[in-house]
C-alpha cells in the first residue's frame, strides 16, 4: 500500500500507475538554474519528450506603460533603459524618435550618426550576451567568458559616452544627452579589434563543433509561415530566410548612408539563429565604423519645430538689452558633466529650447537658461506634442522594437505602448519545443533570447 | 503600395464600414466599424495588393480622460499591420464602448494575436469574442481590475497571490 502511494506520488494519480505509461506534468521555472530570466514553462512530458507546453510570463511586470503616463515625456527615458537591459540605448533612441515623430521634428545629422553608432554597439553586446549565455548552457563556459570579456570592452565605450553601463538614460527627445567624448574613435577601434578576435575564437570553438552542432542543428526549428504568423522579427526571422530588417526596410537615422548586408539562413533552427547573430555582429561593426568615419559636426539637438539649436539661442539677447557682459556667468562644470557644455550640446541636440534642456553653463550661469530649464521640468510645461498618435519602429537586437505614442496635447504621454521584440518568439516557444526532448528546451530558449524587462514590461 | 492608396482601396471595398481614415506624421490609419473588423483584417492579410502578412502589434487605448473624447466610445483597439512583401504599414483601429467591450478575435488570421489579445484583456478588460484561451497574460489570475484603464489608480495595491497548483 505504502509502496503504491509512493509510486502514485512519483508518477501522478490515477489507476493506471501500475502499468502502461502516462504523461507527467513538469513545471520549469520561474527561477530555474539552467535558464536565464524569470519565466515558467509548464511542460507535459511523455518520457523525455515534450508533448505540450504552456508558457507563463509576467513575473517581471512593473507597469512600464502605466508609469510612463504619470510623468513628463522625457521622464519615460529611464524606464525605457529597463526594457531591454542588455541593449538599453536602442530603447532610449526608439522612444525618443517616436516622440519626435509625434512632434514632427527631425534631429540633427550628428545626432543621427551618434544614435546609429551607439545602437550598433548595443546590438553587438546584446548578441554577445545571447550567444555566450546559450553556449554556456550547453557546457561551453569558455565561450561565455570570452564573449563577456568582449562585451566588457563595448560597455566601457558605453560608459565613456553615457556615464553608466546599464541604466544609461542617454537618449533625449530632440537629441542625446551629451556629445561623444574625446578619443571615442580610438576606443571603438580598440574595442572592435577585441570583439573581432573573440568572434574569431568563438567561430573556431563552436561553429564546427560536434557537440554544439548536435545540440543546435535541427533543434527548435520553426517554419517560415509560422515565424511570420507569430510576428517574429529580427534574427529569428532572418534565420528562416526572410531578409526583413527595419534598418533596411524603413531607413532612419544614418542607416541609409552606410553599406551593410542582412545575413540570412534558410533552416530556421537554433544553429541558423546562431549563425545569423554571429554574422550580424560583424555587420554592426561595419555600420558603426562607417558612421564614425563620416560623422558630421554641428548641432546635436533640435527644437519643437525641428530647427537646430544654436546653444547661444538659449540666451535671449533681445531681452538682455545692454547687459551683455552680465548675461552669462562663466561656470566650471563638474567632470561628471563632460560632453554637456554649450558647444557640445549644440552639436548633438535639436534646436528648440521648448524641447531640449539648456546646457548646464546656461542653466547655472544665466537667468534665462535657468528659466528655460524650469519651464521644461515643471509640471504642466515641458514638451507638449499636439493631439495625435505615432508609431515608430527600429531594429532592436531581438527584432522590431516599436513605440506607439498617443498625445492628448498635454505635458504627459497619454499612452505609451512598447512593442516588445522578444514577446512574439516567447509566444511561439511552445511551437518550437513541442515534440522535442526536454533537454532541447535549453538551447531553444537561449536562441529566443528572452529579455524579461521588455517581455513583461 | 502608398499609404493613401491602401486607405482608398479599403474605403472602396468596405464603404460605410470604414468610419474614418487619416494620415498623420506619415502613419496611415483606418478606423473600422466593429461589425466589419474581421472582414477588413482578413482582406488586409489576403488581398494580393495589400498583403499584410504580419500583425506587428495589437494594443488598446483608453480614451476616458482624453480631451475632447470624454463622451465618445471609451476604448480603441489598435492593430499595426506590416507587409514584408510590399514593405508598407497600416494602422487599423476599432472603437468600443465600456459596457460592450467585445471585439472579434484575430487568432485565426495571425497566431500571435493570441498573446496580444490576452494582454489587452488583461490590461484593459476588452474581451475578444472567439479567443481560444482568454486568460490574463501579465497579471495573475486573481488580480482584480485592469491596470491600464485610466480609472485604475497607479498606486493601488493588491495582495499578491502565489502561483496556482
Amino acid at each position: 500500500m505504502a509502496e503504491r502511494a509512493v509510486r502514485e506520488f512519483m508518477l501522478g494519480e490515477g489507476g493506471g500507475t501500475g502499468g502502461g505509461s502516462q504523461n507527467l506534468t513538469v513545471g520549469i521555472g520561474p527561477a530555474h538554474p539552467a535558464m536565464h530570466g524569470i519565466i515558467r514553462i509548464v511542460t507535459e512530458l511523455d518520457g523525455e519528450t515534450i508533448v505540450n507546453a504552456d508558457v507563463e510570463i509576467g513575473y517581471l511586470h512593473r507597469a512600464f506603460e502605466k508609469d510612463c503616463e504619470v510623468g513628463g515625456w522625457n521622464n519615460a527615458i529611464p524606464y525605457t533603459d529597463r526594457l531591454n537591459y542588455v541593449s538599453p540605448l536602442i530603447n532610449n533612441f526608439a522612444y525618443a524618435a517616436a516622440v519626435e515623430k509625434l512632434l514632427g521634428i527631425e534631429v540633427t545629422d550628428r545626432c543621427k550618426y551618434i544614435r546609429t553608432i551607439m545602437s550598433e554597439i548595443s546590438r553587438i553586446s546584446d548578441h554577445l550576451t545571447c550567444v555566450g549565455a546559450s553556449a554556456m548552457e550547453l557546457g561551453a563556459f569558455t565561450v561565455f567568458l570570452y564573449m563577456i570579456k568582449a562585451r566588457e570592452y563595448l560597455w566601457e565605450l558605453v560608459e565613456a559616452v553615457t556615464g553608466a553601463r546599464l541604466t544609461i538614460s542617454y537618449g533625449r527627445v530632440g537629441g542625446v544627452k551629451a556629445d561623444l567624448p574625446e578619443g571615442f574613435g580610438d576606443g571603438v577601434k580598440k574595442a572592435f579589434g577585441e570583439v573581432r578576435e573573440v568572434l574569431g575564437e568563438v567561430h573556431r570553438l563552436l561553429t564546427g563543433n560536434r557537440i554544439f552542432m548536435d545540440r543546435m542543428v535541427g533543434v527548435g526549428a520553426l517554419s517560415r509561415e509560422e515565424t511570420i504568423g507569430y510576428a517574429i522579427t529580427g534574427p529569428l526571422l532572418r534565420a528562416v530566410g526572410v531578409p526583413y530588417d527595419v534598418r533596411r526596410a524603413q531607413p532612419h537615422w544614418a542607416y541609409d548612408r552606410v553599406a551593410f548586408e542582412i545575413p540570412t539562413q534558410p533552416d530556421g533552427d537554433n544553429y541558423a539563429r546562431y549563425l545569423v547573430r554571429m554574422a550580424e555582429m560583424e555587420q554592426s561593426m561595419r555600420i558603426a565604423e562607417q558612421a564614425l568615419a563620416s560623422i558630421p559636426g554641428g548641432a546635436i539637438n533640435v527644437d519643437f519645430e525641428g530647427r537646430a539649436i544654436d546653444p547661444a539661442a538659449y540666451v535671449d539677447r533681445g531681452k538682455q538689452g545692454k547687459t551683455e557682459g552680465l548675461l552669462l556667468i562663466p561656470v566650471t562644470l563638474s567632470p561628471n558633466l563632460q560632453g554637456q557644455d554649450r558647444a557640445a550640446l549644440g552639436r548633438v541636440n535639436a534646436a528648440d529650447k521648448r524641447v531640449v534642456l539648456p546646457s548646464k553653463n546656461d542653466a547655472y550661469g544665466s537667468i534665462e537658461g535657468l528659466m528655460n530649464h524650469f519651464m521644461l521640468i515643471m509640471e504642466g510645461y515641458g514638451i507638449r506634442p499636439p493631439q495625435g498618435e505615432a508609431y515608430f519602429a527600429t531594429e532592436g537586437a531581438n527584432g522590431e522594437l516599436g513605440f506607439y505614442v498617443v498625445s492628448d496635447g498635454g505635458d504627459r504621454p497619454y499612452r505609451v505602448r512598447c512593442r516588445p521584440p522578444c514577446l512574439p518568439p516567447v509566444a511561439a516557444l511552445p511551437r518550437m519545443i513541442e515534440g522535442q526532448m526536454i533537454a532541447d528546451l535549453i538551447p531553444t530558449f537561449g536562441s529566443v533570447n528572452m529579455i524579461g524587462g521588455e517581455l513583461d514590461r | 503600395m502608398d499609404g493613401s492608396a491602401i486607405l482608398a482601396r479599403l474605403v472602396e471595398r468596405f464603404d460605410r464600414h470604414i468610419v474614418e481614415t487619416h494620415a498623420y506624421r506619415g502613419d496611415h490609419t483606418a478606423v473600422v466599424g466593429r461589425e466589419a473588423l474581421s472582414d477588413v483584417l482578413s482582406v488586409c492579410r489576403d488581398d494580393e495588393a495589400l498583403g499584410f502578412d504580419v500583425l506587428m502589434d495589437l494594443t488598446a487605448v483608453d480614451y476616458l480622460r482624453y480631451r475632447g473624447r470624454e463622451d465618445g466610445p471609451r476604448f480603441e483597439v489598435v492593430y499595426h499591420l506590416y507587409s514584408i512583401r510590399h514593405n508598407h504599414r497600416l494602422r487599423v483601429k476599432t472603437r468600443v464602448d465600456e459596457d460592450d467591450a467585445v471585439v472579434p478575435t484575430a487568432v485565426p488570421l495571425w497566431p500571435i494575436a493570441n498573446w496580444f489579445e490576452r494582454e489587452v484583456w488583461d490590461m484593459f478588460g476588452v474581451r475578444f469574442a472567439g479567443h481560444p484561451d482568454p486568460r490574463r497574460l501579465l497579471m495573475y489570475e486573481e488580480f482584480v481590475g485592469h491596470p491600464l484603464r485610466k480609472d485604475y489608480p497607479i498606486d493601488r495595491r493588491q495582495p499578491l497571490i502565489g502561483p496556482k497548483i
